[in-house]
């Protein structure tokens, strides 16, 4: 435990000494606030639209969280997949080709504590941005009165797919000493997490249903909307313990080659 | 005390070294040396626990390193050939991560780090970045975090490299005072470097180890160096490797690859 809070220390100290850290929090956030602009320019305009036409039932429907929230969590879920590699790529990677992993190894310290310090700090990281990303809701609740619980669940849901983005990184960052080779990697593999159930949305495949589950956006679409479910939890813990698992393997390995 | 038996170690199809055997004692200073290549740094990473071997055993102060590997680790202090200190770390910052990495208690912590800073003459970068070091002082900054724990078993892959000459006599200097209660075992290629620091010798050379002998038994009538070639002549035909070359070898760093 203490060697795991010793790494996820020296880990977290370092994304903030160099510049990754302030470039990736700043591109996640402005891209957030310019989501959140066009968001709530749509929703004032339909808003008027309806009252235009005197549309009242169209009208009770519509609210701040399924015209502003979901659609922005939606975004942001994206921006993470281009982001987290960029926050995780370096992680293992970089320790492999300076030789700072040579000195982690032959410490007294397991493999796993290693892999559970470097997920630590990149989990808590990634969490800071989405707390910060957070401002968002604060404003809505200032000039107008979404649902709360709603907007909790969604966020929750948020930050469990970010949490999961950082395991897959640190997967690919443990396979080789290459940056570039990492962050391509865990963008493919998380991309292909959001697309896999296509097919069987476009029609009758077999294992429809095993891709429908595998599939993330179908878990967080339902925290989004506000629904915390054991089995989307379940989704996410279960994905982020089988990543970490083969982080812990792969990192193991390098001892064996 | 360090105890080598029959070590191999296989890359695929490529044997990167042969049955290697050795013993290093307390209070002793073992040098290794040999030829870029040899297998050095290969049984050096074996030792410290950074990988395996395909076959043979070491014991590190009794302790298994495979079987026994975190309290046979903690005993060991490891100055790869590389320093592996991280460039945007403060220097003192980072010997305190390294510290409590090894498993330094909280309250020792600060006198070890001490220690260590003044062992090494670090006392005027303690606060600067390790990344601005040059390459001498990042060198004694690994040396410093080797050493920080206390260890009672100290592996150095060639601790003097990239030094300049006033460095190189400090950093012997300080290896000789450290080799007062510990075991140390030094990779090298320096031959004046091993009959000046070190109590005993193992030559490998091509994977095998082709002499182990005390420094004193060695010295009389022959040099090192005449014993150097001898040793390294038997494994490879006549002639290959003439005094010219051995003098380029001592002359300055070469680039060795670890693997």
């Amino acid at each position: 435990m203490r060697n795991t809070l010793t790494i996820a220390g020296r880990d977290l100290q370092s994304y903030f000494v160099q510049p990754v850290a302030y470039v990736v929090m700043t591109v996640f956030l402005l891209l957030a606030g310019w989501f959140f602009f066009a968001l709530l320019r749509r929703f004032e305009l339909i808003l008027e639209m309806y009252a235009a036409l005197r549309n009242q039932p169209g009208m009770q429907n519509f609210n701040l969280n399924q015209a502003v929230i979901e659609p922005l969590l939606h975004n942001l879920a994206v921006v993470l997949v281009i982001l987290v590699p960029a926050v995780t790529m370096r992680t293992f990677a970089e320790e492999k080709r300076t030789g700072t992993y040579e000195l982690l190894l032959t410490s007294p310290v397991r493999t796993g504590e290693i892999v559970a310090g470097k997920f630590v700090a990149a989990a808590l990281f990634v969490i800071l941005m989405i707390v910060l990303a957070g401002i968002f809701p604060l404003i809505l609740l200032f000039f107008g009165n979404p649902e709360i619980g709603v907007m909790f669940s969604g966020y929750l849901g948020l930050a469990l797919v970010a949490v999961c983005f950082v395991a897959v990184g640190l997967f690919t960052s443990s396979l080789t000493s290459n940056q570039v080779i990492a962050a391509i990697s865990s963008f493919g593999a998380l991309l292909l997490l959001y697309v896999i159930s296509w097919p069987a949305e476009a029609g009758e495949v077999q294992f429809a249903g095993l891709l429908r589950y595998f599939s993330l956006p179908e878990h967080f679409a339902q925290m989004v909307k506000g629904i915390i479910s054991t089995q989307d939890i379940v989704y996410f813990l279960s994905l982020i313990a089988v990543a970490l698992f083969l982080t812990q393997r792969s990192a193991e390995s390098a001892r064996w080659r | 005390m360090i105890e080598v038996k029959g070590l191999t170690k296989a890359y695929g199809s490529f044997l990167a070294i042969k049955d290697v055997s050795f013993t290093a004692e307390r209070e002793q200073i073992l040098g290794f040396l040999g030829p870029n290549g040899a297998g050095k740094t290969t049984t050096m990473r074996i030792i410290t626990g950074f990988m395996p071997a395909t076959s043979g055993s070491v014991l590190v102060e009794g302790l298994n390193i495979f079987s026994e590997s975190l309290e046979a680790r903690r005993r060991i202090g490891y100055l790869p050939e590389n320093p592996p200190v991280y460039p945007d770390m403060r220097v003192e910052d980072y010997l305190r991560f390294v510290a409590k990495l090894k498993g330094v208690g909280r309250n020792r912590l600060d006198e070890a780090i001490e220690n260590a800073v003044r062992g090494c003459g670090l006392e005027d970068v303690r606060n600067r970045i390790c990344g601005q070091l040059s390459k001498g002082y990042r060198q004694r900054v690994g040396l410093a975090a080797a050493i920080v724990h206390d260890p009672p078993v100290l592996i150095l892959d060639e601790p003097t490299i990239g030094l300049d000459p006033r460095q190189i006599i400090e950093i012997r200097r300080l290896i000789r005072g450290l080799a007062k209660e510990r075991t140390v075992v030094l990779s090298t290629h320096i031959l004046p470097e091993v009959s000046q620091v070190c109590d005993k010798v193992v030559i490998i050379n091509d994977g095998r180890i082709v002499l182990e002998e005390k420094l004193d038994q060695i010295s009389r009538g022959e040099s090192l160096e005449d014993v150097f070639l001898k040793a390294i002549a038997k494994e490879e035909p006549a002639g290959l490797v003439g005094e010219a070359e051995l003098e380029e070898v001592e002359a300055g760093r070469s680039s060795e690859q670890p693997r």
